[in-house]
C-alpha cells in the first residue's frame, strides 16, 4: 500500500473510533502534549492506562468473587478505572464504570458482575482498537511518512 | 535558555494517586514551562516539603530536603486519594505557618458543588474538573507569579537589598497577559508568547534595579532544566 493510502486509512480508522463513541475529545488532547523531546508520550500514557486497567480489572474480579463482597473495596476500584479511562478519552469504558458505580451503591452483587463483564468488554475493545491504531502509525513511519497531531483532529 | 528565563521557571508539586493522571499532569505542567515533581500521596507531598507527620521539621534527623532548599510555587492535588484526601492536604498546608502561602489547586473528576466550595473556603485558589487541559493551566500563572515575587521581595528584605518596586496588584500591572488558549493557536505559540513577556518583565526589573545600584540575583539553588522528578 502506498503512503498516501496508508495515511488515509489511518485517518478513516481514527475517525471511526470517535464516531462509534469509543474515544472522545479528551483523546485529542494527548497528541498536543507530544513533541520532539517527548516523542512517545501518547503511546506511553496509553500503555500506562493498559497496565493500570489490567491490574484494576484483576482486583475487581477477585473482590467480586469473594463470598461476601466488600463494596468498600469494589467502589474505589471502579472509581479509579473511571478516572483513568476518562483521562485518556476512553469514553465507553468510562460510561460503563458510571453504571457500575451506581450498582455498587445499591450493593447489587449480581448487577455488579454484569457490569464488570460490560466494562471488560469495552476495555478490550478500546485496547484492541488503539493497538491497531498504533500499528497503522508505525507502518506509516516505517515507510518514511510522518504523523502529525493534525491527522488526528477533524 | 539563559539564566533569566530559568529564574522565572515555576516549580509545581503535583499530587495524584493515579498513575495515568500523574503522567498527564506532569506533561501538562511541563508543556506550560513548569518544573514538576510528582508524588502519589498527600503524605509524600508533606514529606517532600519537609513537613513530616504534620510536624514542622526543626528536627536535624528529618528528611534531607528542608523547606528552605526546595522552592515550590504551587501545589496541585487530586481530591480523592486514599488515606489523606486533597482536602486534608490543603488543610494541613494552610495550618502551616511556612506553607500556608503556597497556592493550592484541587482537581477532581467529580463535580460536587459542596466539595468545590468547601475547598475554596479552605483556601484553594482554583478547583479544576478532570480531565485537566492545557487551557486550565494558564489560569495558574498569576498565582505562581504572585508567590514568586513575594518570595523575592521577602528575600531582598532579609538580605537588606530591597529594591523599591511597585506593589503587585494583578497580572495586568505586570504587563503579563494570560492568553486564552484559542483552538487555532498551537499550544507552543501560546507558551512562547507568555515566556517572551516574562523575560521582558524580568529584564525591565533588572534594569530598574541596576539603575538603583541594587542586585536582583537570588542566591537560591535552582533545580536544573525541565526535568520532572517522580517520587
Amino acid at each position: 500500500m502506498e503512503l498516501g493510502q496508508m495515511q488515509k486509512s489511518l485517518q478513516d480508522y481514527t475517525k471511526s473510533l470517535f464516531v462509534e463513541g469509543i474515544l472522545d475529545s479528551q483523546f485529542l488532547q494527548l497528541p498536543q502534549l507530544q513533541d520532539e523531546s517527548n516523542s512517545d508520550f501518547v503511546s506511553q500514557v496509553v500503555s500506562l492506562f493498559f497496565q493500570d486497567s489490567d491490574r484494576i480489572l484483576n482486583d475487581l474480579s477477585l473482590s467480586l468473587d469473594q463470598k461476601v463482597v466488600d463494596f468498600e473495596k469494589v467502589d474505589p476500584y471502579v472509581h479509579q478505572l473511571k478516572g483513568s479511562s476518562s483521562s485518556i478519552g476512553a469514553q465507553r469504558v468510562k460510561n460503563a464504570c458510571v453504571v457500575f458505580r451506581s450498582f455498587c451503591e445499591q450493593k447489587n452483587v449480581e448487577a455488579c458482575h454484569r457490569c464488570l463483564q460490560q466494562v471488560k468488554q469495552e476495555y478490550y475493545l478500546v485496547k484492541n482498537r488503539l493497538e491497531t491504531l498504533f500499528k497503522l502509525e508505525q507502518q506509516i513511519v516505517a515507510s518514511g511518512g510522518m504523523i502529525s497531531a493534525m491527522d488526528l483532529g477533524f | 535558555m539563559g539564566m533569566a528565563a530559568a529564574e522565572w521557571k515555576f516549580h509545581v508539586l503535583a499530587v495524584d494517586d493515579s498513575l495515568v493522571d500523574r503522567k498527564l499532569i506532569e506533561r501538562l505542567l511541563q508543556k506550560s514551562s513548569c518544573q514538576v515533581t510528582t508524588v502519589d500521596s498527600g503524605y509524600k507531598a508533606l514529606e517532600f516539603l519537609g513537613l513530616r507527620q504534620g510536624i514542622e521539621s526543626n528536627d536535624p534527623t528529618a528528611l534531607s530536603t528542608s523547606p528552605q532548599e526546595v522552592e515550590v510555587n504551587l501545589i496541585i492535588t487530586d481530591y480523592c486519594m486514599p488515606g489523606m484526601t486533597g482536602y486534608d492536604l490543603l488543610k494541613k498546608l494552610k495550618e502551616s505557618s511556612v506553607f500556608k502561602n503556597i497556592p493550592v489547586v484541587i482537581m477532581s473528576s467529580e463535580n460536587v458543588p459542596a466539595r468545590i466550595s468547601r475547598c475554596l473556603e479552605e483556601g484553594a485558589e482554583e478547583f479544576f474538573l478532570k480531565p485537566v487541559r492545557l487551557a486550565d493551566l494558564n489560569k495558574l500563572k498569576p498565582h505562581m507569579m504572585r508567590t514568586k515575587l513575594k518570595n523575592q521581595k521577602l528575600e531582598e528584605i532579609e538580605n537588606g537589598t530591597e529594591a523599591v518596586e511597585p506593589e503587585i496588584k494583578g497580572s495586568e500591572d505586570m504587563g503579563i497577559k494570560i492568553l486564552p488558549l484559542q483552538s487555532e493557536l498551537e499550544p507552543k505559540q501560546v507558551h512562547l508568547q507568555v515566556v517572551k513577556q516574562e523575560e521582558e518583565t524580568l529584564s525591565n526589573n533588572k534594569r530598574k534595579s541596576m539603575e538603583e545600584g541594587l542586585s536582583t540575583d537570588r542566591p537560591l539553588p535552582r533545580l536544573e532544566g525541565g526535568i520532572a522528578t517522580a517520587v
